[in-house]
């Protein structure tokens, strides 16, 4: 089933390294999912969280207030 | 403690590249290696350190702590405190602020928090170790601690609730002193080791650069400023040097990382300590690029009042400096 990745972000540099990651990531290993970039304050807030960037798989929040590894997402993702 | 350092800058200067001793270009390399050095290392540390705190006492711990707790009057100081061991990025500050009003903790309190996090944070903390010592270290912290207290209070004295922006008003009325669940509570040391490390490493590459551009150019002013030049310019007599420093630092963003290491010369070569500080808290604590992510949730008017009461602290604690030292 193909997933849906959300990552939340103002749109800082941490968050755009966080969209280029995931999508690297998704790439490489033909991960069937949607990316989706969620900027907006007032959706990101939906979420609850108080750092971003977050990455949220199929609406849970997997990682938030940092960058993450691209093993880590691998691992989130599959 | 740092003996072996300086020993290693000798040997690499004097024996290695065969310079004599005493020359300015000589002096200069020698201070450029040896500050480089110990400074990088204290940085890895700090760093370190303040990852396995906050692995443990993450944004959302506090978060809930301050939303359940009233203190009567001591969360200012708590909020301000938490402030430190949480490390602080510009672009989070918007969440973070929604976050903290959504949990129904009061706005001067959240400024608390908001003017401490930047203004201690570990990158600054493990420079000034490097650079000042441990002694200025403690009473750079501690007087960042009070200040985000101060600040805070002062705020919430001024009733801004009205100048938030309107949906943020909107979330105000329907806060509520909640608790968050947040993941990652049992993570192992071993799982956290590798992220913590990851962050430790990313934070680095960010900085890195600007710290040796900055110890460079303190090295060459190092060795060619002569000692008590800006002593003329920039006496503790001049009234005008300490709101003029503040202000001049607030523009700049807190990635000039590489100015602390070049204040540090000019303390050297005779600017007060008081002005020194206050200009460092300038630099680090406000900055344009997060002013304008504030105006997402708060008006012109209040990020303008949240800046001029901020800025009037550090100047005040800049003179308060350089009377007490």
């Amino acid at each position: 089933m193909s997933k849906v990745i959300k990552i939340l972000g103002t749109g800082c540099p941490n968050c755009k390294t966080t969209v280029a990651l995931v999508t690297e990531v998704v790439h490489e290993h033909h991960i069937e999912a949607e990316i989706i970039k969620v900027e907006d304050i007032m959706d990101i807030m939906q979420y609850n969280v108080l750092s971003t960037p977050a990455v949220v798989v199929d609406e849970e929040i997997k990682i938030k207030g940092r960058v993450p590894s691209k093993e880590e997402l691998l691992e989130i993702l599959s | 403690m740092f003996d072996w350092i300086d020993r290693l800058a000798d040997r690499i200067v004097y024996d290695g590249i065969g310079m004599s001793s005493g020359t300015h270009m000589a002096d200069a390399l020698h201070f450029f290696i040896y500050d480089s050095i110990k400074i990088l290392l204290l940085l890895v540390i700090v760093v370190f350190l303040m990852g396995v705190v906050n692995s443990y006492f993450p944004i959302d711990r506090v978060r809930n702590y301050l939303s359940r707790n009233r203190l009567y009057g001591l969360e200012y100081f708590m909020a301000s405190l938490f402030g430190v061991v949480t490390p602080f990025c510009s672009c989070s500050s918007v969440p973070l602020f929604i976050g903290f009003v959504k949990g129904g903790i009061p706005l001067g309190v959240t400024f608390a928090f908001l003017v401490t996090s930047p203004l201690v944070n570990e990158v600054a903390v493990g420079l000034f170790l490097g650079l000042f010592g441990a002694k200025m270290t403690g009473i750079y912290v501690v007087s960042g601690v009070l200040l985000g207290t101060l600040s805070g209070m002062i705020l919430q004295r001024l009733h801004l609730e009205r100048l938030l922006t309107p949906w943020v008003k909107q979330v105000l009325e329907q806060s509520q002193r909640d608790q968050v669940a947040f993941t990652g509570e049992k993570q192992t040391f071993k799982q956290r080791f590798k992220v913590i490390l990851n962050e430790v490493k990313t934070i680095l590459k960010g900085v890195v650069p600007y710290v040796l551009l900055g110890i460079a150019i303190g090295g060459v002013m190092h060795g060619y400023v002569p000692e008590g030049f800006f002593e003329h310019y920039m006496s503790k007599d001049n009234i005008f040097a300490v709101p003029l420093a503040t202000i001049l630092a607030v523009p700049m963003y807190s990635n000039a990382s590489g100015i602390l290491p070049v204040v540090q010369v000019l303390v050297d070569k005779g600017v007060p300590i008081g002005t020194a500080i206050a200009f460092m808290m300038g630099v680090v604590a406000l900055s344009l690029p997060e002013a304008m992510l504030l105006k997402k949730v708060m008006t012109v008017r209040l990020i303008g009042v949240f800046f001029g009461v901020v800025t009037f602290c550090i100047i005040l604690s800049g003179y308060l400096f350089n009377v007490i030292l």
